[in-house]
């Protein structure tokens, strides 16, 4: 048994419990629990004049109904802004029951707990309320006329405008650069909105123990211990006597990252209050009206470039549709219009963001948080001064490109948290190089030849993106060797299904020398560790992976110090493997890590004849020294934590061939090659995993997926039937090509992996099916529908994306 | 998501069963593979008061394959008869819809009856059904009736079934000998309902020129809508049609609707070009076809009457 496991495809060590049915999801703790059930409104703007439940209160089971005027304290005050922005001169979040007014279809305005769930929503439905309906705010660019208001006191419905600019290297504006330029291009793009939906929905359930006065919470969270402290707030219960567990979570992408939900607050609240066990868990339904959505963003780009297709400057102005509310902030546009910039050079930057609201659902980050809107916005540019210039769209890449030698790289804007926009690392001509070997770009032509011979069109596209990923402030990790030489990993991030399971496993063992089998990890349980920022921005491997290789280091430490105590030799001569520390070229000097997990902790009493060497009486330790030393502590375990002073930029480069067809205009996708750079590789098997689904999340988001409202606020696709989440037979098979080119930020070179696969894929495809059509794409997703459109409009002379 | 009040009932008997419907009326609903009753139960967009589940009455799970059609029970599986050498062998166009009716999982347990009786516009059985001008028997306490397709679709999910009623049986007709069958649909994903869908029968004559073609098309109006192409084919050879003429004969005759996943126009054109797609494919398939159907001999299990009764 090897314990070099660092870049080994090991097999995920959670799939034998989750692919056999025996994950232990929300849904499956607290069978016994009261069932709540939320009455939300149908209204997208309304005014709450009354809340009659005179017939609810009959249903048999029911055990109480709460609106707003029942919360106490701070729960009756409206949901953490969960980070603040000075730009953000008009964040609103909501309350945990609507409180005189509903923003949005799938507002909670009346909680119920009954016996069951069946129970519960019979008297949700005997509920009656009285709305006055306003008028309902729907679509950016209507909001932003300010005509009609989401909330009366933010004038033209705008949250927050922030403007970043960087001169050109000759000191020019965008604008002046922009108008200097040899030639210009201006143009709308549109990106709908999608949403994570994870197949888990959200879920919380929890016991009040009404003799220790405490509190136990399990929620389908991405961050266990923020909600731990949003309860403890909420609540005004002291933070020891509140736990909060993720189980297996069935998915989360970002959705699960917002936190405290309404129901993460009133259910606990309600647990309390009633004395008895309670959970919630979210239907499919609730998940679409009532959880948050991405992407939506209308933005007005305009470029300037030289002959060859260099940028010399590019000014983009964002519309960002944020919905109802802003709990995350100004996340999602901030990484929209920072990594727009993708692995170029732009000549000089103007990028503005107004962040509107609107009746709709509200927007938080989804898996990739706003890059593929900017790698969209971007990637379409290129493609267009290629086709300007008559060049090939790589080669205009290319000539953009920052180079190998230029790291680290200041594009001089502030990222998403706080710190300056430095690329730590990366090689984007190699990443170019290999992408156009693995797709067969230069081959194409013949191709396309081929296919037009036999009267099929078909079509190539490429992207490329920078992802900062593993963004701060912190991550810690504890391990633990105990008496039976196994090691215990724990850190307080949470996990969605990632693999961390595995891959902390990996480094524990690598950094220790003990086999895999001996490591056990638990992550997201605040009863294990208590200080943790959560599971997000592609960071649970950055973070905790380095926190964890760090504390296995200090116990490392520790172990051969002890060890070369009992073996008598210098700690600089032994080396750990098998778990047995042994002295460097003698084999047969050597101690168990189990043995040395003994000695570590001088005992009064034995429990077993291994104990009883750290016994007093057992002569281990100096009568002229304490048993445990000063500045020591007892047992083989450490904690550390890892603080980066900025986030690490992953890269990647996707291409695609599609076929469309001539007549019913259906998109096919032939071919997917992935080149992806994400540092050292833990376990190149599970980041092509993250890849795969990354690309399917892509692939719905460039074909399939959107939410559609009507002018009322309603969501009419809010189901799987309707809301095209992509099938398996959807998605293509995908090629990857991994490079791996160090982070030097971290303990372990790596970089953040999880959200890359959906970056660029609305971008190849667009490009692709416009390379197959020649006709322009600046929308996205494209369905047959959209494609039979645009051909008609071709057909009629008129020309799309006209600013 | 979960579903209001009813009351269960499990008869054992069919007398039983329509003993229950004759006396809940229009609150009774026949529960049979449940996959459009159960997500609109749960979603609570029906309600009603009496569910009467039929999956434990002996004797529906029949697939009698005859000379003149096939009879499908209430509660064959769309999966039983997608896989019965028997019935393709009489109607090829059963076996060819159910391989786009949903997916595996969902033809394992859903009913070819129920999704008649659905009566969704969209669905694939009603168009074959319509197109072949098959029939369902209709049993109430008392008696049946066996209403044609024709009869049978009213509206977008909306039959001819009564209040006490409940469909026991669909009989399927067989075509003639020279002739072909085809679908040919385009859903946005996988087992989707179509935006678009055209069943096509074609049948030649002696010299292999069109001697009948119709088409069902699926989701371009309130019910199948079936076209009788024979007179634009004209009697040629389907390699000399003029299927421009044939498409704009269908399209005159359809009314589609604009929804979020594809325009009007997008559905008339689509429409149009599967038109064509189908009725080539069922005109091969004609022309490859044996001069008279040996569906007799692929199905001994058959009964004569049933198909005098459906031809």
């Amino acid at each position: 048994m090897t314990t070099k496991l660092f870049g080994e495809p090991v097999r995920r060590r959670e799939d034998a419990r989750l692919v056999t049915g025996q994950g232990r999801y929300l849904d499956d703790h607290g069978r016994d629990a009261l069932a709540a059930a939320f009455v939300r409104s149908p209204h997208a703007h309304a005014r709450i004049l009354d809340v009659d439940v005179s017939d609810a209160v009959d249903v048999d089971g029911l055990v109480a109904i709460y609106t707003w005027e029942d919360l106490p304290g701070a729960l009756a005050e409206p949901l953490p802004l969960l980070i603040p922005h000075p730009a953000l001169t008009h964040g609103r979040t909501a309350y945990p029951l609507a409180r005189e007014v509903v923003r949005h279809v799938g507002e909670p305005v009346v909680m119920v707990v009954a016996r069951d769930r069946y129970l519960a929503e019979d008297a949700c439905a005997l509920i009656r309320v009285d709305y006055e309906i306003l008028k309902p705010v729907v679509g950016v660019e209507e909001a932003a006329q300010g005509v009609h208001l989401v909330h009366d006191d933010v004038p033209g419905n705008v949250g927050a405008n922030l403007v970043q600019e960087v001169p050109s290297p000759s000191g020019l504006s965008a604008r002046e650069a922009i108008e200097a330029a040899p030639h210009t291009l201006a143009f709308r793009l549109d990106i709908e909105r999608s949403a994570s939906t994870p197949l888990e929905g959200r879920g919380v359930y929890a016991r009040w123990d009404a003799d220790d006065e405490s509190l136990r919470v399990y929620s389908s969270t991405q961050t266990s211990t923020s909600v731990r402290m949003a309860i403890a707030t909420k609540l005004g219960l002291p933070l020891p006597k509140v736990e909060v567990i993720a189980p297996d979570v069935g998915g989360g992408f970002g959705v699960k990252i917002v936190h405290p939900w309404p129901e993460e607050v009133l259910v606990p609240w309600a647990a309390r209050l009633l004395g008895r066990e309670v959970k919630w868990t979210e239907d499919r339904r609730e998940h679409f009206v009532s959880s948050a959505h991405e992407r939506g963003q209308v933005q007005y780009v305009r470029v300037g470039f030289d002959d060859d297709g260099r940028l010399l400057g590019l000014d983009v102005t964002i519309l960002h549709d944020h919905g109802a509310y802003t709990p995350y902030g100004i996340i999602v546009p901030i990484i929209t219009s920072t990594q727009l910039l993708g692995p170029y050079k732009v000549g000089a930057y103007r990028v503005e963001f107004s962040s509107i609201y609107t009746n709709t659902v509200q927007v938080t980050p989804y898996r990739g948080a706003g890059r593929p809107q900017g790698v969209f916005c971007m990637e379409r540019t290129i493609d267009r001064i290629a086709a300007f210039l008559g060049r090939d769209r790589t080669e205009v890449r290319a000539l953009n490109f920052i180079q190998p030698g230029e790291f680290p790289y200041d594009q001089g804007l502030t990222f998403q948290d706080g710190r300056p926009l430095i690329y730590d690392s990366g090689d984007y001509p190699e990443s170019l190089r290999m992408l156009k070997e693995l797709i067969g770009w230069d081959a194409f032509p013949e191709a396309r030849a081929r296919a037009a011979a036999e009267g099929r069109r078909i079509g190539i596209g490429i992207g490329c993106y920078v992802e900062g990923t593993g963004v701060g402030p912190y991550e810690g990790g504890h391990v633990q060797i105990t008496s039976d030489g196994r090691v215990h990993v724990s850190t307080g991030l949470t996990s969605q299904g990632q693999g961390h399971e595995t891959v902390f496993a990996q480094i524990a063992a690598t950094e220790l020398g003990v086999p895999i089998e001996k490591v056990s990890v638990v992550t997201g349980d605040t009863r294990r560790f208590g200080y943790a920022v959560g599971t997000f921005a592609s960071r649970a491997a950055v973070m905790s992976g380095s926190a964890i290789a760090l504390a296995c280091r200090k116990v490392r430490e520790k172990a051969l110090r002890i060890a070369a105590d009992a073996l008598e030799a210098d700690p600089r001569d032994l080396e750990i493997s098998d778990g047995l520390v042994h002295v460097v070229g003698t084999p047969s000097a050597s101690i168990p890590l189990a043995t040395v997990a003994v000695l570590s902790n001088p005992l009064r009493y034995a429990f077993d004849e291994e104990t009883q060497r750290a016994t007093q009486f057992a002569g281990s330790s100096s009568p002229d020294r304490p048993p445990v030393s000063e500045g020591d502590e007892p047992g083989l375990e450490g904690r550390d934590y890892y603080s980066p002073v900025r986030s690490t930029f992953a890269s990647g480069m996707h291409a695609a061939v599609v076929e469309t067809d001539p007549e019913t205009a259906e998109i096919k996708i032939l071919r997917y090659a992935v080149v992806h750079d994400c540092g050292r590789l833990i376990n190149p098997m599970i980041v092509e995993g993250q890849i795969h689904g990354g690309v399917a999340q892509g692939v719905g988001g460039a074909l399939y997926e959107k939410m559609v409202y009507d002018e009322h606020g309603q969501l009419l696709n809010a189901s799987f039937m309707d809301f095209l989440m992509p099938y398996a037979t959807e998605v293509p098979r995908i090629e990857t090509a991994h490079l791996e080119t160090p982070s030097p930020l971290n303990p372990l070179g790596i970089k953040g992996a999880g959200e890359a696969g959906v970056i660029p894929v609305s971008a190849v495809i667009a490009a692709a099916v416009e390379d197959a059509e020649g006709i322009v794409v600046d929308r996205m997703p494209i369905s047959p529908s959209d494609l039979h459109a645009l051909r008609q409009a071709r057909d009629a002379g008129i020309t799309p994306g006209a600013p | 998501m979960k579903p209001p009040p009813f009351d269960y009932h499990g008869p054992v008997t069919l007398d039983e069963a329509l003993g229950v419907l004759a006396e809940t009326g229009p609150d009774g609903k026949v529960l049979a593979g449940g996959q459009s009753l159960i997500p609109l139960l749960n979603m609570r967009l029906a309600a009603p008061a009496h569910l009467v589940d039929i999956n434990r009455l002996p004797g529906l799970d029949t697939i009698e394959a005859g000379p003149g059609g096939v009879r499908v029970g209430a509660l064959a599986r769309h999966a039983a008869v997608e896989r019965s050498a028997a019935a393709a062998a009489v109607q090829p166009l059963l076996g060819q819809a159910l391989r786009l009716v949903a997916h595996p999982v969902i033809r394992n347990r859903g009913t070819v009856v129920g999704s008649l009786v659905h009566a969704d516009p969209s669905a694939e059985m009603p168009a074959v059904l319509a197109l072949l001008g098959g029939s369902v028997r209709l049993a109430r306490r008392g008696g049946e009736r066996e209403v044609p397709a024709e009869e049978f679709f009213t509206g977008p999910m909306e039959s001819a079934l009564l209040p006490g009623e409940m469909a026991v049986s669909a009989f399927f007709p067989a075509l003639p000998g020279r002739s072909g069958t085809a679908f040919r649909e385009l859903a946005r994903r996988h087992g989707d309902y179509a935006m678009a869908g055209v069943a096509a029968a074609v049948t030649l004559d002696d010299d292999f020129r069109i001697a009948a073609a119709r088409v069902a098309c699926v989701s371009v109006g309130p019910v199948p809508v079936v076209v009788d192409v024979t007179a634009a084919c004209g009697p040629r050879p389907a390699a000399s049609v003029d299927w421009d003429a044939v498409a704009a004969a269908v399209l005159d005759r359809i009314e589609p609707e604009a929804d979020i996943h594809a325009t009007a126009e997008y559905r008339r054109h689509l429409t149009g070009v599967l038109a064509v797609r189908a009725l080539r494919d069922a005109a091969r398939e004609a022309s490859e076809d044996p001069e008279a159907s040996d569906a007799s001999d692929a199905s001994e299990a058959s009964e004569a009457s049933e198909g005098e009764e459906g031809a």
